[in-house]
């Protein structure tokens, strides 16, 4: 059994709000191209098995996996599709290389939301189709209902979310993967036009198109493809109920359980001090203090104050979204948790450019998998 | 590596239209699967699911739908597909949810319910194809499996009465199945070779029919197996493989997708000779000629002579090399995902001596089951022993 996995290559396509002359194929493709040259690797030889994470009705196509291996070079290789988060997937390249079966494995996520004619729609479909879906809730109807009781219980601003689209909308002002950077005021997004009380349009994130590839190696081979890995220390995903009639409204359990069972993988006692910066879902805006708060990063109704402070700032004491977050960067549909992934992975390397956050030694990414679930996944990683 | 081990087993029957929901179907099916080695759902530290298209069910993100039902509240949870490989394949994904050291004991379920298609779940595989230049076609799965069936058939002089043997004898045996929807135990040659051409070469009775239904299983790493039950069946080796998506540019007459994975398992098993070494077999056998197709790319049977086998009666529960003992997919029914998970389940019952009326004589040791799907492109193989 392999004992340590780290990250070896990365490479992403995009982000951009419309690719009309890119097939999902082809972004993928790119993204893959360029993992592979900064893994150093052939995926036909050196790579033993692929994870890419899809959903069907975002891709317009049944069985999806069906379309996956030819433009990862993964022909007649074992590959398979986990319906879920690219951290799922991340996840999982974990688990397979922790067997000791695999030595090499590559996981692909991408989303080309451009493509989709009836998004909302397609969501929509999520719902339960006995009990929910005749009700014909509008899909940020749901987020809205979970953000009114958030503010409810722990005295939250409105102001104080609205902060958290400013912060991440600046930071993506120097991303230059992120198409939604702009110098907003809180009077610009708390002005927004209301969507679902208390959600406003400016707290909403657009979608996006773009694909992720990331490659992992045993701690053995490691050494082989790179010299500045990055190591996975913890892994951890959870779902809470499914069913919008009894789960727990307000909080992010998912988080909270899924960060724990990473923070236990890690060895981790005080993940606060331990963790340097991290990049959180923030499709809705209070999202982001939400899972912070689950987490543990914060105590209950303290996100927002920190927030307004400058605490998760660039240059605050923890560091939140420093790409832009989904806010900068676009909502990516199930390759959001691969692009947190990614951006930690940059900073660990020194790689993010005018955004480099100085002394950084370990980054955790959360993501979640969007309304109407309550289901979210947790990667801790490590430069040393 | 960690040694994992299948402890428990339960499934539905399987139907062609069940009233329950897909949630309360995988909810059957887990309590069956933890009642059966008197584990209770608190025991449990993940799950992983198998459902294949969202378009059956007609939900978005189906595996979130389905996650509560199938025992996932609050636990780590994940859905895996590939196609019609899928049921085979999400033991798989619970072998290395376990394997890898994360987890001790993990809750696999497979569901599907078809029949919320309506009228007929053969409209929703339109949408598998490609959308540019397959779709505006229609093609409809039955053709494309005629013409696999076809140029097997071309390429080594096979008969139709040959292929229609398999599902005789799998008809037959499954009449012995408590959940089967389609067991007959007087079926003749004739009645296959008789019954409605769908697209020629294949006839009604050489297609397992659509049906709903599920199956879960239990897996234990090594040290809580053996106190679980005193007969664990070890997951001795996996294996998977996908081949490209231009399906039009394959060979159709072999599987080589099968055999990559079979190799894969087989060297993770210490298989050097399949043909001795496996005891009993559940390839994925939707078609009967498919059942033929996976011994061959299995390695069981020399390319172009695994229907001798079964006219000279080596396939049978009695054979040699015993081949959908269940019943299949054939027999059993093919809820997709549920019916690769359901061979699972019964390598599992057959190894413990516990598949009652179907039991294999003589003490089978080793046995395989296997799933294929997607455009004729992905093979899952598990092998499993006592």
């Amino acid at each position: 059994m392999h004992d340590r996995v780290a990250i070896i290559g990365v490479g992403w396509s995009g982000f951009r709000p419309v690719t009309p002359e890119l097939s999902y194929k082809e972004l993928i493709y790119e993204a893959a191209v360029k993992a592979y040259a900064d893994a150093n690797l052939d995926p036909r030889k050196d790579i033993e098995s692929f994870v890419t994470v899809a959903e069907d009705f975002y891709e317009g196509t049944s069985i999806f996996d069906e379309y996956t291996p030819d433009q990862l070079g993964a022909v007649l290789k074992p590959v398979h599709t986990i319906g879920g988060d690219g951290l799922h997937g991340l996840a999982t390249a974990c688990m397979l290389i922790l067997t000791g079966q695999f030595s090499v494995v590559a996981v692909e996520g991408h989303s080309k939301a451009s493509n989709v004619k009836t998004l909302p729609q397609v969501i929509g479909y999520a719902q339960d189709p006995i009990l929910n879906r005749p009700l014909r809730f509008n899909n940020h109807f749901i987020p809205g209902l979970d953000m009114n009781r958030y503010l409810f219980d722990t005295g939250t601003s409105l102001e104080q979310c609205a902060s958290v689209i400013v912060k991440n909308r600046r930071n993506a002002l120097v991303n230059p993967s992120a198409p939604y950077g702009a110098d907003l005021t809180l009077e610009d997004v708390l002005s927004g036009e209301p969507t679902a009380w208390p959600l406003n349009s400016h707290q909403i994130a657009h979608h996006a198109d773009g694909a992720i590839v990331i490659v992992l190696a045993s701690a053995d081979r490691v050494h082989s493809f790179t010299d500045k890995p990055v190591w996975v220390t913890g892994v951890g995903w959870c779902n809470d109920s499914p069913a919008l009639e009894n789960r727990e409204w307000g909080e992010a359990i998912y988080a909270r359980e899924a960060a724990r069972m990473a923070f236990r993988q890690a060895g981790m006692l005080n993940p606060g001090r331990a963790i340097d910066f991290v990049e959180v879902d923030d499709v809705y805006g209070y999202k982001e203090l939400q899972s912070l708060e689950a987490m543990g990063f914060f105590r209950r109704g303290e996100a927002g104050k920190a927030t307004e402070e400058g605490f998760t700032h660039p240059d605050g004491e923890l560091p939140v979204n420093v790409s832009g977050g989904s806010q900068g960067f676009g909502d990516l549909l199930d390759a959001n948790g691969l692009a947190r992934a990614l951006e930690v992975v940059l900073q660990l390397r020194g790689e993010a450019g005018p955004r480099q956050l100085e002394s950084v030694s370990t980054g955790l990414a959360q993501s979640w998998r969007g309304v109407p679930s309550a289901s979210g996944a947790v990667v801790i990683m490590s430069g040393e | 590596m960690r040694k994992v081990a299948v402890v428990g087993a339960g499934m539905t029957k399987f139907v062609r239209r069940a009233l329950e929901t897909g949630k309360e179907l995988s909810w059957q099916a887990a309590r069956m699967a933890l009642e059966s080695c008197e584990l209770t759902i608190d025991d449990i530290d993940a799950v992983c699911l198998g459902t294949a298209p969202d378009s059956f069910d007609g939900v978005h993100m189906n595996g979130e739908y389905l996650s509560d039902g199938s025992g996932a509240w609050r636990k780590p949870f994940m859905r895996s597909y590939v196609g019609g490989g899928t049921g085979v394949f999400v033991p798989i994904q619970g072998w290395y949810h376990v394997a890898s050291g994360l987890f001790d004991i993990v809750l696999v379920v497979a569901e599907e319910k078809m029949s919320s298609y309506y009228p007929h779940a053969q409209a929703a595989f339109l949408t598998i194809f490609d959308h540019t230049t397959e779709r505006p076609l229609k093609p409809n799965l039955l053709w494309i499996f005629a013409l696999e069936m076809n140029r097997y058939m071309q390429t080594y002089g096979i008969t139709k009465a040959e292929i229609a043997h398999v599902a005789v004898k799998n008809k037959r045996n499954a009449a012995d199945h408590p959940c089967a929807l389609l067991g007959d135990p007087n079926l003749t040659v004739e009645d296959v070779l008789n019954s409605e051409v769908l697209a020629w070469p294949v006839n009604r009775l050489d297609v397992s029919p659509v049906s709903d239904g599920a199956v879960a299983v239990v897996l234990a790493v090594e040290h809580v197996a053996t106190r679980i039950t005193d007969k664990p069946v070890w997951i001795e080796g996996v294996g998977w493989n996908l081949d490209t998506a231009h399906w039009t540019n394959r060979d159709l007459a072999y599987p080589r997708y099968v055999e990559f994975a079979a190799r894969m398992a087989y060297e993770m098993a210490g298989i050097k000779e399949p043909r001795r070494e496996i005891h009993i077999v559940e390839p994925y056998d939707p078609f009967d000629y498919k059942e033929l197709h996976h011994l061959e790319g299995l390695l069981l049977a020399d390319r172009g002579k695994a229907p001798q086998m079964v006219v000279d009666g080596v396939t049978q529960r009695d054979g040699d090399l015993p081949v959908c003992p269940s019943g299949g997919l054939l027999g059993v029914g093919n809820p997709i995902a549920a019916a690769g998970l359901m061979k699972i389940a019964e390598i599992f019952w057959q190894l413990r001596g516990e598949a009652g009326a179907r039991q294999v004589p003589g003490q089978p040791k080793r046995g395989l089951a296997q799933a294929w799907g997607d455009l004729m492109q992905v093979g899952t193989v598990v092998i499993m022993g006592r």
